[in-house]
């Protein structure tokens, strides 16, 4: 579904990513972890093309990033993604945030679209505020919005970039339990995120990045199951993060 | 000073027809408000596009519009409303340069000018609060258009500029009333709006003070009601929750 191959990319003197390759086969979930700047966040941005690189490729259901006849916007329309910071348009209704894309970038009817907008606001809970504004539902709930608004494309893989890092400890739960639920539907799934009960309970695969590179790749039992085993910086970075 | 105030005076007769002065006043105001309001709908229009040029992602895009602005923003109004109205209708083709100058009639022709000047004069200006409203949103909210397959300009109607200009209703205000109180200028090529009307009748009547007095008046009510038009549709666009800075 998603074939990285040896990407890098540059800010002009400074590599961002390093010889970056990998794969996501459909349905699989996988987990990208790794210390603040390793380059996670431009990793996932490069796989819809928020971000350019400079060297390598990346194939998306069987569209060439790199390829510069590719239409770039039709491309990300069909790649789901959720931020760190939500992102719904504030100045929207739930509603509209839920459908101004099906009907602007998929030609959608308003009606297909309202329709679709209110079928999954009720798969995340949230139909009762369909009326609402963004600024009028708590950060949990506007994630699980963000969520409904990226699933409304009907997407072949989606991303999440650290999407409970911004969120009071009391609202992860309510994200991750809607982010399980889509994983064990069988969606193709890429995350950036620390929380690894998430991964241990649905990831196929984890990745650890340090310093724009891909340092572990490998089955989650693997990852998890003998430490001791996994490179230096990725066992300082685990005994880190599973103190919490 | 020794002055005889008589307020009488707006209903007397000007002496030219059956007009009495309250007439020209009201002539005047009418002026005002045509060359300010259609100057306005330029400035806006303009503004907003070579706003939304200063932040696209062009270098080409982006120096035209700066250079627009530097500009305009510093010649002084006066000599851009004597360039419009003196060199620029010499400069036209010829027919045009006939049917300005001879097939119009003269409050056409200056009034034509005027709105011209100011109009593009408040874009620049107009040009400025877009490019600070847009550079004010997060920008994830880009991103996240983009992410979903908008095209750019999709993520300027549909995304930015409706946050964009509900955060500079503010400052669009005062452009507003500045391009009512710059119409003033129009009274210098000879179009009789309200304060050409003003010193019209001052000349007439000799009662220069109380002509003036009413005037300012005019343009002190005027002022507040713009406001509070302005106050009614900062009010009516608000967004439920306030505007999110950040999603959070
Ligand atoms: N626009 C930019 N220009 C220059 N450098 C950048 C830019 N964006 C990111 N970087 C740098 O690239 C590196 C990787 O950034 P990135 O955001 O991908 O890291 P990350 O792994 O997501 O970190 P975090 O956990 O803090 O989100 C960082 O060193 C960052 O400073
Ligand atoms: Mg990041």
């Amino acid at each position: 579904m998603i074939s990285i191959q040896n990407v890098n990319k540059w800010y002009g003197d400074f590599q961002v990513l390093t010889g970056c390759s990998t794969e996501v086969d459909k349905g699989e979930v996988v987990v990208v972890c790794g210390p603040s700047g390793s380059g996670k966040s431009t990793l996932i941005k490069c796989v819809n093309a928020l971000e350019p690189f400079q060297k390598g490729d990346i194939v998306v259901a069987g569209t060439s990033i790199a390829d510069k006849a590719t239409d770039l916007p039709k491309l990300r329309s069909r790649v789901g993604m959720v931020f760190q910071h939500f992102e719904l348009f504030p100045h929207l209704s739930i509603t509209e945030n839920l459908t101004i894309a099906q009907t602007k970038v998929l030609g959608r009817g308003k009606d297909e679209a309202i329709d679709k907008g209110l079928k999954l606001l009720d798969r995340v809970g949230l139909k009762a505020h369909a009326h609402k504004h963004p600024g009028q539902l708590s950060g949990g709930q506007q994630q699980r919005v963000a969520i409904a608004r990226a699933l409304a494309m009907d997407p072949v893989v989606m991303l999440f970039d650290e999407p409970t890092s911004a969120l009071d400890p009391e609202m992860v739960n309510e994200v991750l339990d809607v982010m399980v639920e889509l994983a064990q539907e069988g969606m193709t799934m890429m995350c950036v995120t620390h929380e690894m009960g998430f991964a241990r309970k649905v990831a196929d695969r984890v990745i650890f990045m340090d310093r724009g590179q891909i340092v572990e790749d490998c089955a989650k039992d693997e990852f998890f199951g003998d430490i001791h085993a996994r490179s230096e910086r990725a066992q300082q970075f685990l005994a880190k993060i599973l103190q919490h | 000073m020794n002055y005889n105030w008589d307020w009488g005076i707006f209903f007397k007769s000007t002496g030219i027809g059956s007009e009495i002065y309250l007439d020209w006043f009201v002539t005047g105001f009418g002026w005002t408000l045509a060359v300010a309001l259609a100057a306005w709908i330029v400035a806006l229009a303009l503004g907003a596009v070579l706003g939304v040029l200063r932040t696209v992602p062009n270098r080409w895009a982006s120096g035209i519009a700066t250079t627009y602005v530097e500009i305009f923003r510093n010649v002084p109004l006066l000599v851009q409303l004597f360039l419009w109205y003196f060199l620029v209708p010499d400069l036209l083709p010829e027919p045009l340069e006939l049917w300005f100058k001879q097939d119009l009639n003269p409050a056409t022709s200056a009034y034509l000018s005027v709105v011209v000047c100011l109009g593009l004069f408040t874009a620049a200006r107009v040009c400025e609060q877009v490019r600070t409203g847009i550079q004010a949103l997060p920008k994830g909210q880009a991103a996240a258009a983009r992410a979903m397959g908008f095209t750019l300009p999709q993520i300027y109607r549909h995304v930015l500029l409706p946050q964009a200009f509900r955060i500079i209703i503010p400052p669009l205000t005062s452009e507003f009333l500045n391009i009512f109180k710059n119409s003033a200028v129009a009274s210098l090529i000879g179009l009789m709006e309200l304060l050409a009307q003003t010193k019209q009748t001052a000349e007439f009547s000799a009662n220069l003070f109380e002509a003036f007095t009413l005037a300012t008046l005019i343009y002190f009510v005027l002022n507040m009601g713009l406001m509070l038009l302005m106050r009614g549709v900062e009010k009516k666009v608000a967004v439920p929750g306030l505007m999110s800075v950040g999603g959070k």
